[in-house]
């Protein structure tokens, strides 16, 4: 046991105990400032793994504008946390089954599969070498995820105006 | 070394498995976005895994992606939650039941 699987198993506990922590919350800025702890034990997971430049995206967009996004939401709206039942029973059940057998089914494929014993060796992308590699070869795909990002700006702007008009036409 | 590749697969397993929870049993739709960026999480654990184990940068690339795609889910989402909310009053998606 060499001390970087030391650290990935702690890192791997504080992501499962941050992440249930944070879906059990009743109260949703605690829920997020958990996710927050544990989208950084991912980029550090990222670090270890040698993707140092996905992990420091990973702090930027996860942790810094998504989950910030999410709080400016949750502080615009006024949210009514104290009425919603924690895990509904006739939610829980389905729930709990579908789980069950999804734990199960992975547990087995994963004890079976071949290779699972291969050791993972350290190594270390360099963001040079990435980012070289992306935009050579695979320069049609950031065209195309770029148009998606635009389309997401323009919806959200559409999404946004509308209600402002429905509201102005309600009001005469 | 580092772990065998079986033990990342079982990290992202259960972290996939927390987001799916949280998705499917709060009735809260704020709360199911974000089980469905714990779900994304969780896939990209594994492809910078798969990276490292084939030694092969595809999997980084992807994860890329899944960051880009998340950004975009969450923005159209979360705009889509505003407007719902200033519609009905409330987060639960069990009462919006009107077609109007």
């Amino acid at each position: 046991m060499t001390i970087y699987s030391i650290i990935f198993y702690i890192l791997a506990l504080l992501i499962l105990v941050s992440t249930g922590l944070a879906i059990t919350r009743r109260n949703l800025v605690h829920a997020v400032i958990y996710l927050v702890f544990s989208f950084f034990g991912s980029a550090l997971l990222f670090y270890l793994f040698g993707a140092p430049l996905l992990a420091v995206l990973e702090v930027i967009i996860y942790a810094g504008a998504i989950m910030i996004l999410f709080l400016f939401i949750i502080m615009m709206v006024k949210v009514e946390t104290s009425e919603e039942r924690m895990f509904p029973l006739n939610q829980w059940l389905p729930a709990a089954v579908i789980g069950l057998l999804y734990l199960a089914i992975g547990a087995l494929l994963v004890s079976s599969a071949p290779g699972k014993d291969i050791p993972l060796e350290m190594a270390l992308t360099h963001p040079k070498e990435f980012g070289q590699y992306l935009f050579q070869r695979h320069w049609l795909s950031i065209e195309i995820v770029s148009l998606l990002l635009l389309i997401a700006l323009i919806g959200a702007l559409h999404l946004g105006r509308r209600k402002r008009e429905e509201k102005i036409e309600e009001k005469p | 070394m580092i772990v065998p590749f079986g033990h990342v697969l079982i990290l992202a397993g259960i972290l996939f498995l927390m987001g799916m929870f949280c998705a499917v049993t709060r009735r809260n739709l704020i709360m199911i976005v974000l089980g469905i960026e714990i779900m994304l999480n969780a896939a990209s654990i594994v492809f910078i895994g798969a990276a490292l184990r084939w030694h092969h940068l595809e999997g980084q690339v992807f994860v890329v992606f899944i960051l880009a795609v998340a950004a975009t889910e969450v923005s159209v989402g979360l705009a889509l939650i505003v407007y719902a909310y200033l519609r009905t009053g409330s987060f639960d998606p069990g009462t919006y039941n009107l077609l109007k």
